[in-house]
């Protein structure tokens, strides 16, 4: 009996292109599980991580949200250098919510998450029109000046912040809340890509003339795309502020920018799933690393230059190419 | 012929710094012409198109369309009315099989508000308009990615994506430049096609022997300026045009 290797995939790419066509339950988990794996992964975790841990695995899930945010503007041709100017609005939004009206947390955040992101895209829209590096700089000055404005003119609690916001129930409901709400934009946004919806914001990104002379505005759908992004931003910031019960000057902290931009480039961006993926590898390195002090941003920053040199299209798509080479040995008949 | 031209280009200049790539230049395509523009290279032609079309402003100067002034009117909005062009330089997505590339023109609210506020199927609409353009439907050509295409396909893949918006002018920027000749005779037909059913058609070219087959009337330009406008026969007969072509004789 002679055998040779073939690909795993191979039966199920034949016989679709946008309609799976499976056969087997091997086919369907060859499918179903890279995405149920992850899936599965966020919502049992929390029952085998100590406290500190779970503290971790929030702030793992709200700067995927960050990367996510900044890989869907990245995906229709907006270079974002400012993911704090969306947490810090959602941050600050729902905080004064909570302290000067007294509302609940669930009513607050989705308040702030919807809110915040108008706010922010009002604030960005004039700019829009720039290209490339000139909206950058932009977006990586308005939260500084935010901040400057709150330390000035002292409002909001000013330098102190505002504090003692009301807390979520437990440690386990602000675990699932982020998760859930994660698990949920990183598939929703994977499917709005894979639409025609999709593929405009994308014809955006690589020829804008083009999708103009297709009759589209192009400013008004990269509109659209500045509101989804800020929108996941800021209910990632309102989020927090229920966490910490504080929120102040650092929300627009320039570490809200950069770390979540670190996860979607080492991870890989144009997928969703690469920015998740950065950001489970560099916050839990990043706590981890605490130990050593002022060596650890040195250490970051050399593990950010091995990875874009080694893999510069993002450890996602690495591993994606991968799996589907995986192969299986059958049996060949003489 | 007192019908008001369908566009009327008034007195439009454009400077690009101290240079001006169109100079004062005024001319008139009639509902239903096909008019084809010629010129040596540096003379403004596609200048002009990108001005029509709206991806430049003229420096002074109006255009109307219809009788309505568009000079200052945003590109989208121009496509919206009607007017849809192609690209002299083709820069198509790649990785997207051709037929995706048609799916952005028919996700324009134009085509849209033409089919009565549906879409319909896209996908099976790209892959019609391609087939009309030469993509042979048996060869499957319309599903491989645009990157893999010959220039010939990519050329005619942009003539589908402007016919697709189903205009009333249509400005071709030297489509047939990077085509063979046998692709050449396979999309003169459907322009032909085009005109019978009442398009207006400006065509930039630089291949005359096949443009001068099918227009109705000749624009020669040269420094940005129309130096002559006729039949194609008086267009080459003028002293002024073979000047510009040849060179003069000092």
């Amino acid at each position: 009996m002679k055998k040779r290797r073939e690909r795993i995939d191979r039966g199920i790419k034949v016989r679709s292109e946008d309609v799976y066509a499976l056969v087997s339950w091997r086919e369907m988990l060859y499918l179903a599980g890279p995405r149920l794996l992850p899936a599965a992964a966020f919502l049992l975790l929390p029952f085998f991580l100590g406290p500190y841990w779970q503290k971790v695995m929030i702030s793992v899930a709200v700067f995927a949200l960050l990367a996510i945010s900044w890989d869907m503007l990245a995906q229709t041709g907006i270079i974002s250098l400012g993911q704090a100017l969306f947490f810090g609005m959602g941050a600050y939004v729902s905080g004064i919510l909570n302290i000067y009206f007294g509302m609940p947390p669930w009513i607050t955040i989705p308040i702030a998450t919807v809110s915040g992101g108008a706010i922010c895209t009002l604030i960005l829209r004039p700019v829009l029109r720039l290209r490339g590096i000139y909206f950058s700089m932009v977006t990586l000055i308005v939260p500084l000046m935010l901040v400057r404005i709150i330390e000035a003119t002292k409002i909001f609690g000013g330098t102190e912040g505002l504090s003692g916001m009301t807390p979520l129930p437990s440690t386990r409901v602000e675990i699932y809340l982020v998760t859930v709400v994660l698990l949920g934009v990183l598939f929703g946004l994977r499917r709005l890509m894979e639409t025609d919806y999709g593929l405009v914001l994308k014809g955006i990104r690589d020829n804008d003339r083009s999708v103009t002379n297709a009759g589209i505005n192009i400013y008004w759908f990269k509109t659209q795309a500045l509101f989804i992004a800020s929108t996941i931003g800021a209910f990632a910031g309102a989020f927090m502020t229920h966490v910490y019960m504080f929120v102040g000057m650092p929300v627009f902290a320039l570490d809200y920018s950069i770390l979540p931009m670190a996860a979607a480039v080492v991870g890989g961006g144009g997928t969703f799933a690469g920015a998740t993926l950065g950001a489970v590898i560099l916050v839990p390195m990043s706590e981890a690393l605490r130990g050593i002090g002022g060596l650890r941003i040195v250490m970051y920053g050399l593990f950010l230059v091995v990875f874009t040199v080694a893999i510069p299209e993002g450890l996602f798509d690495y591993i994606q190419r991968k799996y589907h080479q995986m192969e299986r040995w059958v049996e060949i008949d003489q | 012929m007192n019908v008001p031209a369908m566009l009327q280009v008034e007195n439009v200049s454009k400077l690009f710094g101290r240079v001006a790539a169109v100079d004062r230049l005024s001319c008139e395509v009639r509902s239903g012409e096909l008019v084809g523009v010629i010129g040596p290279n540096g003379s403004g032609k596609t200048t002009l198109v990108n001005l029509i079309s709206g991806f430049i402003k003229p420096t002074s100067g109006r255009i109307l369309y219809n009788g309505r002034d568009i000079t200052h009117t945003a590109p989208h909005n121009i496509v919206g009315m009607g007017i849809s062009r192609t690209f002299q330089m083709v820069r198509p997505f790649y990785q997207l099989p051709a037929y995706k590339n048609m799916i952005i023109p028919l996700y324009s609210p134009r085509v849209r508000q033409m089919a009565g506020g549906r879409y319909g199927d896209r996908n099976a609409v790209a892959l019609d308009l391609l087939e009309e353009v030469g993509f042979e439907r048996d060869a499957n050509v319309a599903y491989k990615p645009a990157g893999t295409l010959p220039q010939g396909y990519l050329k005619r893949l942009e003539l589908a994506k402007a016919i697709a918006l189903s205009p009333h002018l249509l400005i071709l920027d030297e489509l047939f430049s990077g085509m063979s000749l046998a692709e050449v005779a396979s999309v003169v037909p459907v322009i032909e096609k085009l005109r019978m059913a009442g398009k207006t058609i400006i065509m930039i070219e630089h291949r005359l022997k096949e443009l001068f087959r099918i227009a109705d009337r000749i624009m020669v330009l040269n420094y940005g300026r129309k130096i002559a406008d006729g039949s194609a026969s008086e267009v080459m007969e003028s002293d002024e045009v073979k000047k510009a072509y040849l060179g003069s004789e000092e």
